[in-house]
């Protein structure tokens, strides 16, 4: 490619340290070995960069690969798997059947977390006893399903964490933390055992443990920014 | 193989005859040439197996394989794709690049585009008027993608285009209810040649949506909405 002195970096990730969707890629990337920069944005100024890269949603995170950019935190982990396929671990699994479970999953979790978080953390209106129902429902579905895709082994992905550990997992932090915040049980031992001793597991993990810190480090974080947030729900991770 | 092996190694699809979201498997499957069985569901009263096979939303399309279900009409897509690999074309592309666009505009037509044109159908007034403004401003960003292209995926159809593919046809219906046109030669010309591509599309003409009836439907949907709010 270029000759000049100053090259970028092969692979750079636009992001916030306590934005689930970016902990994915991180997490992604870590577990495939592949080297990148990370460049975190300021909270509440948008930098040129991520402006020009994502100029439809204007969101993070986003992966520059070559300088190419890819938005979509779930989009970006597969996009890691498919290019690094020849690191191990693979991150979806090999059997078409069990990813469209994993997919769909996923895509349950997008579904319920996100908002239901920010209406805990209170930077939406809502109703919480509503939220905390309808989350501990998820979580006791997504035990159910926790047993059924370990097949007795460590993780959603059997031996090593894969794409739905790390769609779920990548909303621990901030689970552990509204659970302080509005004083409710979410990953509660008694419900959701297998959950919880998996949730302990995934945040140990080599992969993780450097990108997604304790509750009470995201609990700072929303004493400091969360009037920042968007109050309008936004789709795109 | 006897009988009953058979009979569940049969594709099996749970549909509803007005779901875009069930017309998009169908064009799939068409697209990989399996055969399938069908089963129409009366959403105002499921069946069991359909409840018991996607309990999660308990919704149309449902496909069995192989006896088990997959839900999502966004995730059976991508699994036909992989079931099917050497079947008919590829639905996605190979270049994982490419597949992370081809997968960043299906969410773009679910999460920003849907909502919009959702909204201009089911209100009135202001409302509706900053709606379609919505709806536009997504459409014309959605024109710059197309670009003159014949499909999104380029000579012939993928993701992107079964995934967005039934806009073809309900938007027509809605720019007829309202009274109004929202995608015109002038304004998205990329846009109203990829739909009528696609409407004349085989697969499409194989298996075209039921428009008369639809029409109808989506005439008692937006009397409903607007019965609800006035």
């Amino acid at each position: 490619m270029s000759s000049t002195k100053e090259e970028a970096p092969a692979v750079r990730v636009l992001g916030l340290w306590a934005s689930p969707f970016v902990i994915r890629v991180l997490i992604a990337l870590r577990l495939k070995g592949v080297e990148h920069e990370v460049l975190e944005e300021v909270v509440g100024k948008k930098s040129e960069l991520l402006l020009r890269s994502n100029p439809v949603h204007k969101k993070i995170p986003v992966l520059l690969h070559h300088g190419k950019p890819i938005s979509e935190s779930l989009i970006i982990v597969q996009y890691i798997d498919e290019v690094w396929s020849s690191n191990a671990p693979a991150v979806l699994p090999a059997d078409p059947y069990v990813r469209a479970v994993e997919r769909f999953w996923a895509q349950y979790i997008d579904d319920k977390f996100p908002r239901g978080i920010r209406i805990l953390k209170g930077t939406v209106d809502g109703n919480k006893d509503e939220i905390v129902e309808q989350l501990s429902t998820a979580l006791q579905l997504l035990e159910e399903a926790f047993l059924k895709l370990s097949n007795g082994k460590h993780y959603f992905g059997g031996d090593n964490i894969g794409y739905l550990d790390i769609a779920l997992g990548s909303h621990v932090g901030w689970v552990r933390a509204v659970e302080k915040i509005a004083g409710v049980q979410l990953l509660d031992a008694a419900k959701v055992p297998h959950l919880v001793a998996w949730a302990d597991r995934f945040c140990a993990h080599p992969a993780v443990m450097d990108v997604l810190p304790d509750a009470d480090r995201f609990v700072e974080y929303s004493v400091k920014y969360g009037s920042f947030f968007p109050t309008r729900s936004s789709t795109t991770k | 193989m006897d009988r009953q092996e058979e009979d569940e190694d049969r594709v099996k699809l749970f549909g509803f005859w007005a779901s875009p979201y069930v017309y998009k498997v169908e064009w799939a499957l068409r697209i990989k040439d399996i055969q399938s069985d069908y089963i129409e569901e009366d959403l105002e009263n499921k069946s069991d197996q359909l409840l018991e096979y996607n309990p999660v939303h308990k919704k149309v399309p449902v496909l069995i394989y192989q006896g088990k279900p997959i839900a999502e009409s966004e995730v059976i897509l991508e699994f036909i794709d992989e079931a099917w690999k050497h079947c008919g074309d590829r639905i996605l592309p190979e270049d994982p690049h490419e597949r992370a666009m081809a997968r960043f505009w299906v969410r773009f037509g679910k999460d920003t585009l849907s909502p919009p044109i959702w909204k201009w159908f089911t209100t009135q007034g202001q409302e509706q008027e900053a709606a379609y403004a919505a709806a536009v401003e997504q459409l014309q960003i959605l024109e710059k993608e197309l670009d003159g292209k014949r499909f999104f995926a380029g000579e012939k159809m993928g993701l992107v285009d079964l995934s967005l593919g039934p806009f073809s046809y309900i938007i027509p219906i809605y720019e007829e209810i309202n009274g109004v046109k929202l995608i015109t030669e002038e304004k998205l010309p990329s846009l109203l040649a990829w739909m009528g591509n696609f409407l004349n599309s085989s697969i499409v003409r194989e298996h075209p949506p039921p428009m008369d009836k639809l029409k109808l439907r989506c005439q008692a949907i937006r009397e409903a909405f607007l019965k609800n709010t006035s």
